[in-house]
């Protein structure tokens, strides 16, 4: 009893500057822990190998920077697939987000079943990303799938498959990234339901039109929902693997190997664990220099109202 | 006059949604359709949303599975990986956003900063190392790898939380104090109770995440058996097999059910949620 009592007070004794370090440190002990055992320590592990020649079966020999200095150099497939992934995200995130931004400004009226269509239109964003969906969008762009049978149909006999096709695989993985528009759509919502009604209102009496209300008031005012937006879009774009996995595989001719995709080839299908390694810390630089970039831009273009408390 | 103009133009409005829609929810509608058309009938007409007659004989097929192992396993799996998984990330991202929104303790604006940024960290960085650790383990083609990490939070279910906990006021805890709640009481009798919105949203996600995620099961499970349905979807298509493609749609509409069926119930929980996450960041 006496024993119980004690360690009571211990987790609840407060420091002189009011911390209460042993209560504080107990509850974000699941973080901590999770975050030294399955991030820190594999990010070591991982950055070590990516200097060896380690391959699974056999063990790991230092190798210096002989793994960057091949990808660099001489890997013709890391070239392309830095290429497709650039590609696919900088087409298919500034797609979904205009796509996300009209249908948030369309639903940001007061009108019947405005409510109904946003929870609707929220629906692709939540099975987008399951095989289910990407195994139905292979038959959807197949030879005999729906689109060529609607094309037939309006007497535009087509013979192609658009997964299949070189020039055509990209934009199928494109338009399924774009159909997933639901969660920015949200976001702009709530971020639209902030702009003061005055504005507009001031706006109007100044004789303004819907197009210069959209472009002076509307974009400015929800230019730091777009840019947050932007950011988490843009660095889940560079890590997208399902799709390209299960509907395009790669193909045609590694047009649609996006980098995580070739990451995981080299690691899984020809076990050379070492190259893979140095392949992710490229990818971690590439994104960490990404996101810099968006965020050194950002004062030109993201409009604060007032410095937050963050 | 203007009350014809405001007829024109909500007419406008909604067959502009009503069409947008349809396009949009095209796919959907043609993946259900397809599960109940029989063999011939789903690439001839390819495109028609009515099938000529309503064949179960696809769910029947499909449910079978692939060599002895049916269905019911892939589904069993399924909601055993995902329960547990959730359970154990919507409770530990609980008491860490309760640990950073309310106690005051050294170091508490370093490691919330170091927490967020890792949600910036590509996947694939981590993900060789902790393979190799988890086959050291002897873990492969268990499910440990796939529910044990979830049980240490996760920053972005950690974030929703605590930004939540930070609109209770902060008076509520102090009465509780002053009525002899020692830091855990406050934690289990006043936060708990008022953030159920937001661990309802978190519990959303987390099974949405698990249920639909392919790459884990991918890399840890090996033998049909242990399969969850997600990975199971894939072997419609494999190579090896000629693809059955009405037994394949059949169970990639019930891998959606559960998803659906959350989504009906909790629905307004997602899209606040989702709502608050990106507006205070």
């Amino acid at each position: 009893m006496k024993r119980k009592l004690s360690i009571k007070q211990l987790v609840n004794k407060t420091t002189e500057s009011g911390n209460n370090n042993i209560a504080g440190y107990l509850f974000i002990l699941p973080w901590i822990f999770g975050f030294i055992a399955f991030m820190v320590i594999p990010m070591f592990m991982s950055l070590y190998f990516s200097f060896t020649d380690y391959e699974m079966v056999s063990s790991a020999n230092w190798i210096g920077l002989k793994n960057y200095i091949k990808i660099i150099t001489n890997d013709s497939t890391f070239w392309n697939s830095i290429k497709i992934t650039f590609f696919y995200t900088f087409v298919s995130v500034p797609l979904r987000l205009s796509f996300a931004l009209l249908l948030a400004v369309l639903f940001n009226q007061k009108r019947k079943f405005v409510g109904l269509y946003r929870t609707i239109f929220y629906i692709p964003s939540i099975i987008g990303g399951s095989v289910a969906v990407a195994v139905m969008w292979r038959q959807l762009f197949g030879v005999e799938g729906a689109l060529n049978s609607l094309l037939g149909m309006v007497g535009m006999q087509s013979r192609i498959g658009w997964i299949g096709g070189p020039k055509t695989a990209l934009w199928t993985l494109i338009i399924l990234a774009a159909w997933q528009f639901g969660s920015p759509m949200l976001i702009f919502l709530a971020g639209l339901k902030q702009i003061p009604n005055s504005l507009y209102e001031a706006a109007v009496i100044d004789g303004s039109n819907w197009w210069q209300k959209f472009t002076k008031i509307t974009l400015p005012m929800l230019s730091p929902v777009i840019f947050f937006n932007f950011v988490m879009q843009t660095i889940s774009g560079f890590m997208m693997f399902t799709q390209a996995y299960i509907i395009t595989e790669g193909g045609p001719f590694d047009r649609t190997l996006v980098y995580a995709l070739y990451l995981f080839r080299k690691a899984f299908s020809y076990y050379e664990m070492g190259y893979a390694s140095a392949l992710a810390w490229i990818l971690l630089i590439v994104v960490a220099a990404i996101t810099l970039i968006i965020f050194k831009t950002a004062p030109r273009w993201v409009y604060y109202e007032s410095k937050g408390e963050f | 006059m203007k009350k014809t103009k405001k007829m024109y133009s909500s007419i406008l409005y909604h067959s502009l949604i009503l069409i947008i829609g349809f396009c949009m929810f095209y796919p959907v509608l043609w993946l259900i359709a397809s599960s109940f058309k029989g063999e011939g009938q789903i690439f001839r007409n390819a495109h028609s949303l009515i099938p000529r007659n309503f064949n179960l004989g696809n769910y029947v097929q499909g449910w079978k599975g692939f060599g002895d192992v049916g269905f019911d396993v892939f589904f069993k799996n399924s909601f055993i990986i995902t329960i547990s998984a959730t359970f154990g990330q919507v409770l530990s991202s609980a008491l860490v956003a309760f640990g950073f929104a309310r106690i005051k303790f050294a170091g508490k604006k370093v490691l919330f900063a170091l927490m967020i940024s890792t949600m910036l960290l590509p996947r694939q960085v981590i993900m060789l190392p902790q393979y190799i650790m988890f086959s050291q383990l002897g873990w492969i083609n268990t499910f440990k790898p796939l529910i044990l990490p979830a049980f240490f939070a996760r920053a972005f279910f950690v974030f929703l939380v605590f930004q939540f906990i930070q609109g209770i006021p902060k008076e509520l805890d102090e009465a509780a104090k002053i009525d002899g709640c020692n830091i855990f009481g406050i934690f289990f009798r006043i936060i708990l109770p008022n953030i159920k919105p937001a661990l309802i949203t978190s519990f959303i996600f987390s099974f949405y995440w698990t249920w639909q995620d392919f790459f884990g099961p991918l890399l840890y499970i090996q033998s049909t058996d242990k399969y969850p349905v997600s990975l199971a979807l894939k072997l419609f298509s494999d190579p090896s097999t000629v693809t059955n493609w009405g037994a394949m749609f059949s169970m990639s509409v019930l891998s959606l059910v559960p998803v659906f069926i959350l989504f009906i119930i909790f629905q307004r929980y997602l899209v606040e949620g989702i709502s608050t996450t990106g507006m205070k960041g």
